[in-house]
């Protein structure tokens, strides 16, 4: 309880919240600065974490003290997140993926089991965390790689092409050095910032609005419609968020965005800042994509003073799915636990720090890019009236070629497929992620558009495509998306909290079953009702798709419901 | 001085107002209720100030501390005052209207330049311009106190130097703005209110005023003498004398509460007769030739309490007292009816509605009104009257009802139990969260932060005396040696240490304290005591 910190534990809170003001027989802070510093909570947690390789009770102490925040309530932020440890524990920590595309429930010996590390195209990574450096994400990662990472050497894996299919969004990605803002410049950029300046704000809310563009991170909202909502707020100041906390399993579009493109996702941010007068950016990127925030950060800093009075700066995640919830967000970025919240207020009336917020994916931002400067109708003839322009695809799994596609909306599943080598005994396709569903071969005609998958009961997600073929262990996939959401629900709410256990215990009993199941099955469906109906936020509203889908098409099994 | 009796403003108020000086006041710990509705006024957006030689918890909420050396207040307060009259931030109008003798307290605050007090205090004279200035300039403004201010020899001076500043900037008797003692418990304003003080009736009547002595004889048909009665201080001399024999002591524990212990038992000791009324076997009670059990105020009785902000307020017996012990009302008639006076056994709403005819202030409070309102805020003189949220707002009215309100000036003096070579460290005294008082009430609890009987050492003196954290020391005052362990703590600074009075089993710190008190208010000088600190024989 009165542990004290280290010198180096010191050092590192006070790196970030800088030296203690007042000396001696003044001291300046009090609540005011408490309120005003909260957001420094997790980056200050997580510089701790870095430096000493866990939150020590006394670095908690000495943070507190400087934050002025009570140690339980800090501690209840930093046991919200994964990827800080209250207990102590060795200085190298490797988690391995043991999600669906990887190797979906084996654990290499020392090492720490990790849901999706989003690097499923390289199909097997880890992400390390080791005291007094910065944390690495290394892919692919066979079990030697492991081995020799755990001994402490420092090995660099070839890795296979992200990007397979190339279009519009992505047609920069591998002809510009990504840490180069002149060769950004070289290769178009920066045109539809200038664009944009010239056409004014109303005239890019305008376009993106005549786009029909919409949203890439699950939800599908048109982006045109959230931003002129928030440039109507009277509220200042504004925030533009972008959501870069890319953790759906199979899901790494954006990853690959920010780390091959990073500029244009800067660029693109710049633009929504501009169009909807927000004052400052904050990218909140995952924590396990060190490379993509580090790339992301020299180009925020390369981009700096590009529009006027528009700051920016990354915030990282702590190893928490329920962060790219928007609210909950919100919350983390705030230095609270990261629980969603209640809605309405919507973000673009009150969100972060409670005022009028836009929040959007990095792949929706980056095409905001070719709707300024091509315009939104041109943009809007590709793809399909409700589902405009390409779309990326995350294709992992039962595929010859894993990776990143570019298609235009409406290209076909079977396409799809077929452009990425898809397997002859094709089983299932999981679209959209854990939070997505399964479908079966007869699915494969569907268009891949928002209104088109949504007749096959489907959704797109964030654009996760994982084939399964006849070799695959469909109750360990399942049992493992199960884990997944109970292990990721927030708890705040008890439809997720509860339902999210009493799924996985249910389908550990069906599969265990012989013969009839009809009574599991039923079960799980109330509770998918449950979870459906009453949870606060979308992860308990999906928790259940994928394991139901998967039951209806007889995938334990082989015998279709 | 502004007629006395209770804090200017209701817990409303602080929730709202612009500015916040707590001044000698723990009151995260000491005072958690008061604090909740101070913690919303600085969520609303008020700036906080804290002046207490301690960074207390209280302290860490405030924007900015100033730690002042222990007994300098006066000195700060008046170059508070100075620097406000000096740049020109005195509310001239208010000055003018409501109050008098502004020219003797301006020529008794020069000679307190912020380099002086600095000199005094201890506190960087920029951070006290700061505060005067900020005090001076915000829309509305409270300085609360507690024991910090009251605790001193000088304590009555103590509370006129605040109320001096509330006078200079029209801080007072207005919507936000006021003057704050903060109470203990839930009841200590009622027990001044209902003339558990020796030179009042209840109400606040004047003991020497004969018109008002007179109501109380024509109803009670006795007479009722017209000099004041001791209080405690001034008791434990007359013992000393030889003057007072006998003891009746209701809810209270001088043999643990009071200043110089040692002294203090010793005149228990001998005297002829002790009855103690308690809810608990006090260490007073031990002493005690009668013990009458009392039944718990909260739950067991009906009646009511008052709060700091002077609100009346019911509450409701749900349980019988335990064994043998009754309601206090039940024990004095009883006692009464053994004294051949026959009150007969009136009932809570009885007694109080006797009071009513009684105290003006009171006289609107029928117990239907007071559960209609949730309580109600003295004055309520008449059963229409909803009560009165804020005192004093006569001084804004025009023309004035009254004589204006007069400055006081005071002169700062140190401490009585000055530092010098063989006592050379500052000992302060105080509660804890989990503490209450001698710990009668909660030392039978458990609690996970209690600290106990130990002395807080700052890190730094531990080091140089060559104290280590929890190591057991001796702590001397010019009147008493105790010996209890150390505990290093942030909130010290070098030279000044701190022990709770909440354990006087295992460290007595009465042992220490000096009974230097305050003739005006009779209040002991707790806060105060040189002592040295010497390790044990190895």
């Amino acid at each position: 309880m009165d542990a004290a910190p280290t010198a180096a534990e010191r050092a590192a809170v006070d790196e970030l919240v800088g030296p203690p003001a007042g000396e001696g027989r003044v001291a300046f802070a009090g609540f005011h600065q408490a309120a005003a510093q909260r957001h420094l909570l997790l980056p200050t947690l997580q510089a701790v974490q870095r430096a000493i390789g866990w939150v020590s009770p006394g670095a908690l102490n000495y943070l507190c003290e400087r934050l002025i925040v009570p140690p339980a309530d800090a501690y209840g932020v930093a046991t919200f997140y994964s990827l800080l440890s209250t207990e102590e524990r060795p200085a190298l920590v490797v988690h391995e993926c043991t999600d669906i595309a990887c190797t979906a429930g084996t654990l290499t010996a020392g090492a720490h089991a990790s849901p999706c590390l989003g690097q499923c195209e390289q199909g097997s990574a880890v992400f390390v965390q080791e005291a007094g450096r910065p944390d690495r994400a290394i892919a692919p990662a066979p079990p030697e790689v492991i081995a020799a990472l755990l001994r402490g050497d420092d090995v660099t894996p070839e890795r296979s092409p992200p990007l397979r299919h190339p279009g519009p969004l992505t047609r920069r990605i591998g002809n510009y050095d990504p840490s180069d803002a002149d060769g950004y410049r070289a290769v178009g950029g920066f045109a539809a910032l200038e664009a944009a300046k010239s056409m004014g704000a109303a005239q890019v809310i305008a376009e993106v609005k005549a786009s029909n563009l919409r949203g890439r991170g699950g939800a599908a909202f048109p982006a045109g419609v959230k931003w002129e909502a928030a440039a109507a707020e009277p509220a200042r100041p504004r925030y533009l968020a972008v959501n870069a906390d890319e953790s759906e399993p199979g899901t790494f579009k954006d990853r690959i965005l920010m780390e091959e493109d990073p500029f244009a996702v800067v660029e693109a941010a710049l633009i929504a800042a501009f169009a909807t007068g927000a004052s400052h950016i904050y990218y909140y990127v995952r924590g396990e994509y060190p490379t993509a925030a580090a790339r992301l950060t020299d180009a925020i800093e390369q981009c700096a003073g590009l529009v006027d009075g528009v700051t920016a700066e990354v915030r990282l995640g702590g190893g928490a799915y329920i962060c790219g919830e928007e609210t909950a967000l919100f919350n983390s970025i705030e230095g609270f636990r990261g629980e969603p919240r209640q809605k309405p207020p919507f973000p673009t009336q009150a969100g972060l720090f409670g005022k009028p917020t836009v929040v959007n994916n990095v792949e929706t931002l980056v095409n905001v890019l070719d709707i300024v400067t091509g315009g939104g109708a041109a943009f809007a003839g590709v793809g399909t009236e409700q589902s405009t322009g390409t779309k990326l695809f995350c294709l992992s799994g039962a595929v010859e070629r894993p990776g990143l596609y570019e298609v235009p909306f409406g290209t076909s599943l079977r396409e799809l497929l077929d452009l990425a080598g898809g397997p002859g005994d094709l089983r299932a396709v999981l679209l959209g992620g854990a939070a997505g569903v399964f479908v079966g071969p007869d699915a494969l005609d569907a268009p891949l558009t928002f209104e088109g998958v949504r007749v096959i009961g489907a959704t797109l997600g964030s654009g996760v495509v994982m084939p399964f073929d006849d070799s695959a262990d469909m109750g360990r996939i399942l049992r493992r998306i199960a884990e997944f959401f109970r292990d990721e629900s927030c708890g705040q709410c008890v439809p997720c909290r509860v339902g999210t256990v009493r799924q996985e215990e249910v389908l550990e009993r069906l599969l265990a079953a012989n013969g009839d199941r009809a009574e599991h099955t039923a079960l799980l469906d109330d509770i998918a009702r449950v979870m459906v109906d009453a949870s606060i936020c979308g992860l308990g509203q999906t928790a259940a798709g994928a394991v139901q889908s998967a039951l209806r098409l007889g995938l334990v099994d082989g015998t279709p419901r | 001085m502004l007629g006395a009796g209770g804090g200017t403003s209701s817990y409303e108020e602080i929730e709202t107002t612009d500015l916040i000086v707590l001044w000698g006041s723990n009151a995260r710990e000491a005072h958690p209720i008061f604090f909740h509705h101070l913690i919303k006024g600085v969520r609303n957006g008020a700036k906080m100030y804290a002046v207490d030689p301690r960074r207390t918890s209280s302290a860490q909420w405030a924007d900015t501390w100033l730690g002042i050396d222990v007994g300098a207040d006066i000195a700060l307060a008046n170059a508070v005052g100075r620097e406000i009259i000096h740049a020109g931030l005195a509310n001239r109008r208010f000055v003018e209207h409501s109050t008098s003798g502004f020219d003797a307290y301006a020529a008794a605050v020069e000679p307190y330049t912020l380099a002086e007090a600095e000199r005094i205090t201890g506190v960087p004279g920029d951070a006290i311009r700061q505060l005067a200035h900020d005090y001076a300039t915000a829309g509305t403004a409270q300085i609360c106190w507690t024991l910090g201010i009251t605790e001193h020899h000088n304590a009555t001076d103590n509370v006129l130097a605040l109320i001096d500043l509330a006078l200079l900037t029209g801080h007072v008797g207005r919507y936000g703005s006021g003057l704050v003692p903060i109470r203990g418990q839930n009841n200590v304003q009622g027990g001044g209110d209902m003339g558990a003080l020796p030179n009042k009736l209840p109400g606040f009547q004047d003991i020497d005023d004969p018109v008002a002595r007179g109501k109380f004889e024509a109803l009670w048909g006795v007479a009722v003498p017209p000099e004041p009665g001791l209080h405690i201080t001034l008791m434990f001399d007359a013992m000393e004398r030889g003057d007072l024999r006998a003891l009746y002591v209701i809810g209270e524990n001088p043999a643990q509460s009071e200043a110089d212990a040692a002294r203090v038992r010793r005149l228990l000791g001998e005297l002829d007769f002790i009855v103690c009324q308690d809810i608990f076997l006090t260490k007073t009670a031990e002493m005690a030739d009668v013990v009458l059990p009392a039944a718990a105020s909260w739950a067991e009785t009906n009646g009511t309490v008052t709060s700091s902000e002077r609100r009346v307020q019911r509450v409701r017996k749900a349980l019988d007292p335990p064994g043998e012990a009754k309601d206090d009302i039940e024990i004095l008639s009883l006692l009464a009816d053994r004294m051949g006076f026959g009150w007969g056994y009136p009932t809570a709403e009885e007694a109080w509605d006797e009071l009513r005819s009684l105290s003006p202030m009171h006289a609107g409070m029928a117990y239907r009104r007071l559960e209609e309102l949730g309580g109600i805020q003295w004055p309520c003189p008449d059963e229409d009257h909803p009560g009165t949220q804020f005192l004093h707002g006569w001084l804004w009215e025009d023309p004035l009802p009254r004589d204006p309100a007069p400055f006081v000036p005071v002169v700062y003096a140190p401490p009585v139990d000055e530092l010098s070579d063989d006592f050379p460290v500052r000992l302060t005294t105080g509660r804890r969260l989990d503490s209450y008082n001698t710990g009668v009430q909660t030392g039978g609890y458990r609690s996970p932060i209690r600290a106990g009987g130990v002395i807080d050492i700052d890190p730094a003196d531990g080091g140089a005396w060559g104290v280590a954290d929890g190591e057991v020391v001796r702590v001397s005052s010019r009147r008493g040696s105790i010996e209890l362990p150390a505990r290093y703590h942030d909130s010290l600074r070098p030279g000044l240490v701190f022990i709770s009075v909440h354990n006087p089993d295992d460290a007595d710190v009465n042992q220490l304290t000096i009974d230097a008190w305050d003739p005006k208010s009779g209040t002991a000088e707790f806060k105060a005591t040189a002592v040295r600190i010497e390790k044990l024989p190895a």
